[in-house]
């Protein structure tokens, strides 16, 4: 059963939240900020899996830009350093840029692609980069059931 | 499209949230980048006779906040203050008192030098203490939620479902969960009980600074004591210069009547360079090899734990370390303490229970405002249970319902038990609340009331902390109450109670 909306605004005034899902850190690779590409079941009848990974795949990108370590963060570092961390007064870190592109790009994403489709992504910085939290809606006006929200087995379990 | 378009504002990148209430009220929701704190959102049009307030004043954790959110550091700041005190003192004797000299007769150049370092080492100081160590928000209640039924779900299995095993670049990392953030901690991150939060890439909480010391502050913190060590050694290395100049010319008790303050700063700066060289040697040894005082103090990556046994997040190389750890790039905070609070914002679950609901709001606040005084009160009530002890060793007494008597107080009772002159600062709090009427009905009822506490308060925990009467009701109150079935004695429980009484007493003298 498709559910669709075609853009935010008709998401919202019809919409009720039925389910949430939450895509937990991926720490394999250390303390850097990566999130599993593992697709959940709940959205297996929302999304194309092409479409979720791509998205979970770019956002760790992002995150992984952040938090290089290179010339420019050194650079950035040092003349932090020098100038006692004054000049974050007038300028932003790099870390803050990505999060602003990032907050962009899943906007983005949720206009084109998961708002139609009934779903929400919430940015990770606002849950403390723990999660991403995809909000599943229910089209109010349908009779049907609510997309499963009984016990999930594990999904994001490793 | 143009509907879309319409929805999201000009200006800074906003994310309008979908509001599932029928008013339909579009609450812009700011990115949660430190940049954004300057700009204000507009307040949802249905609280417009409400002040909006900010995040930081919800805060669960154990911190204080000034200047509307923009500082942040740990509950007790006394030492943090002794700190500045001490810095600030010896600087400024040095530069009014040996200076001039200096600067006269041997070069402009020192206190230039001298004051480039104070400002320096102050400004990282104040950096490092009122900066967000890198706290984790605690869980919102879906994910709280959404964890403890995967965790349910596992069951018993290796490893245990509390738990959960990474393996990082082939080293088997064990991550716990935190009952009271309700999250499984990243790696390196540790729970720090003085603050009651979780820290990410935690180091340690330092009461010089007033903070705990994290992701976000280490190197300020390293900054700082690198460059008070090289104050502190600059200092007494020319005073003792002045000093000894000045003797050559004038005499050495001339030279002491002269500048008094030489002695003063020459001691204080003795006893520091030990301790503070020592601690910049140890944290450049932490730092080239890429690991938090928390992990060494454990061993968690000694050869002694087991041949295998390394750090996976170093990098191999001394230089790589040290600079990712220093000029590596600032993540941002992740609080959002001065954002403001939305109707629709989840809050954090609440500690009482497991899976809170969604309005879990008034709990949390209530929680906060509480725990200060009822961290007291309930403290006081372990000592107490641990002085009833003894009188439960004898047979299992069966307890005679006691005559109604009227309530005497409103508000939380204060009654102590007859030999504890020895409480500290909080047991002033509770004896101003004592009063003589109060006083008679205690003492009279002593042993029974002793007993009266044990059937009650089986374990903390179960002591709700917002209860009107405060973790300690009167016995007058507890009159007023069904008088509960006659309770057997039994081992367990003391043995429980023992525990909760050194628990109250370790807690006591923090306090």
């Amino acid at each position: 059963m498709a559910t669709e909306f075609h853009n935010l605004q008709e998401l919202r005034h019809s919409a009720s939240l039925a389910n949430k899902v939450f895509i937990q850190r991926d720490y394999s690779e250390g303390t850097t900020c990566k999130f599993q590409t593992k697709f959940p079941s709940e959205l297996e009848s929302r999304v194309e899996l092409t479409l979720f990974e791509e998205t979970v795949k770019t956002l760790n990108n992002f995150y992984a830009e952040a938090e290089k370590i290179g010339g420019q963060s050194y650079l950035e570092g040092c003349l932090a350093c020098a100038t006692a961390y004054l000049i974050f007064l007038c300028m932003e870190t790099r870390y803050e840029k990505v999060l602003k592109k990032i907050a962009k790009y899943i906007q983005e994403q949720n206009e084109k692609i998961y708002a139609p489709r009934g779903l929400l992504i919430t940015d990770p910085i606002e849950r403390g980069m723990r999660v991403i939290e995809i909000s599943i809606y229910e089209d109010r006006g349908s009779s049907g059931s609510s997309s499963s929200s009984s016990s999930v087995s594990g999904s994001t379990a490793r | 499209m143009s509907q879309i378009q319409h929805a999201v504002p000009d200006g800074p990148i906003r994310y309008t949230q979908i509001c599932t209430r029928s008013s339909s009220c579009s609450s812009p929701q700011t990115s949660s980048s430190a940049a954004a704190a300057g700009t204000e959102p507009p307040s949802c049009p249905g609280h417009r006779g409400r002040t909006p307030r900010r995040k930081w004043q919800v805060f669960p954790g154990r911190n204080r906040f000034y200047c509307d959110g923009r500082v942040m550091m740990a509950r007790q700041t006394g030492v943090f203050y002794l700190t500045l005190v001490l810095i600030i003192l010896t600087s400024g004797l040095f530069f009014a008192f040996d200076c001039p000299y200096l600067a006269s007769n041997l070069s402009p150049a020192i206190p230039a030098v001298g004051a480039v370092l104070f400002i320096f080492v102050m400004g990282m100081l104040l950096r490092a203490s009122f900066s967000d160590p890198g706290v984790l928000p605690r869980a919102t209640p879906d994910e709280a939620a959404d964890l403890e039924r995967q965790i349910d779900s596992t069951g018993c299995s290796k490893p245990p479902p509390r738990t959960r095993e990474v393996l990082i670049n082939g080293q088997t990392v064990k991550l716990k969960y935190c009952f009271t953030c309700k999250i499984f901690r990243p790696p390196r991150a540790s729970h720090c009980s003085l603050c009651d939060n979780c820290v990410e890439r935690f180091d340690h909480h330092c009461p010089w600074v007033g903070n705990c010391v994290g992701r976000r502050n280490y190197r300020f913190f390293y900054f700082f004591i690198l460059s008070l060590s090289f104050l502190t050694i600059f200092i007494f290395a020319f005073v003792i210069t002045h000093v000894v100049l000045r003797s050559n010319r004038t005499g050495f008790l001339t030279t002491l009547k002269d500048s008094p303050a030489s002695i003063l700063e020459v001691v204080v700066c003795f006893f520091s360079v030990w301790s503070i060289v020592g601690l910049s040697g140890f944290h450049t040894y932490l730092i080239s090899s890429n690991q938090t005082t928390n992990e060494d103090i454990k061993g968690t990556w000694s050869r002694k734990e087991g041949k295998d046994n390394y750090n996976p997040y170093s990098y191999g190389n001394v230089l790589t370390n040290c600079c990712t750890a220093l000029c590596g790039p600032l993540p941002p905070s992740l609080i959002d303490r001065r954002g403001l609070i939305q109707a629709d914002t989840p809050q954090t679950a609440p500690q009482s229970n497991g899976t809170g609901g969604g309005g879990s709001y008034a709990p949390t606040q209530l929680h906060s405002h509480m725990c200060d005084q009822d961290q007291c009160l309930q403290s006081t009530k372990f000592v107490l249970q641990a002085a009833a002890t003894p009188l439960l060793h004898s047979d299992p007494v069966v307890l005679p319902p006691l005559p109604a008597k009227p309530a005497s107080l409103g508000g939380p009772c204060a009654y102590l038990a007859p030999a504890q002159p020895a409480l500290p600062s909080c047991a002033g709090d509770v004896l101003t609340l004592r009063d003589a009427a109060v006083d008679s009905h205690c003492h009279h009822h002593l042993h029974l009331h002793h007993l009266h506490h044990h059937q009650h308060f089986a374990s903390p925990e179960e002591t709700p902390c917002g209860t009107p009467q405060g973790a300690l009701p009167c016995p007058a109150h507890m009159h007023l109450q069904h008088p509960a079935p006659p309770v057997r004695y039994d081992p367990v429980t003391q043995d429980s109670l023992h525990e909760d009484s050194v628990r109250g007493l370790v807690k006591l003298s923090s306090v």
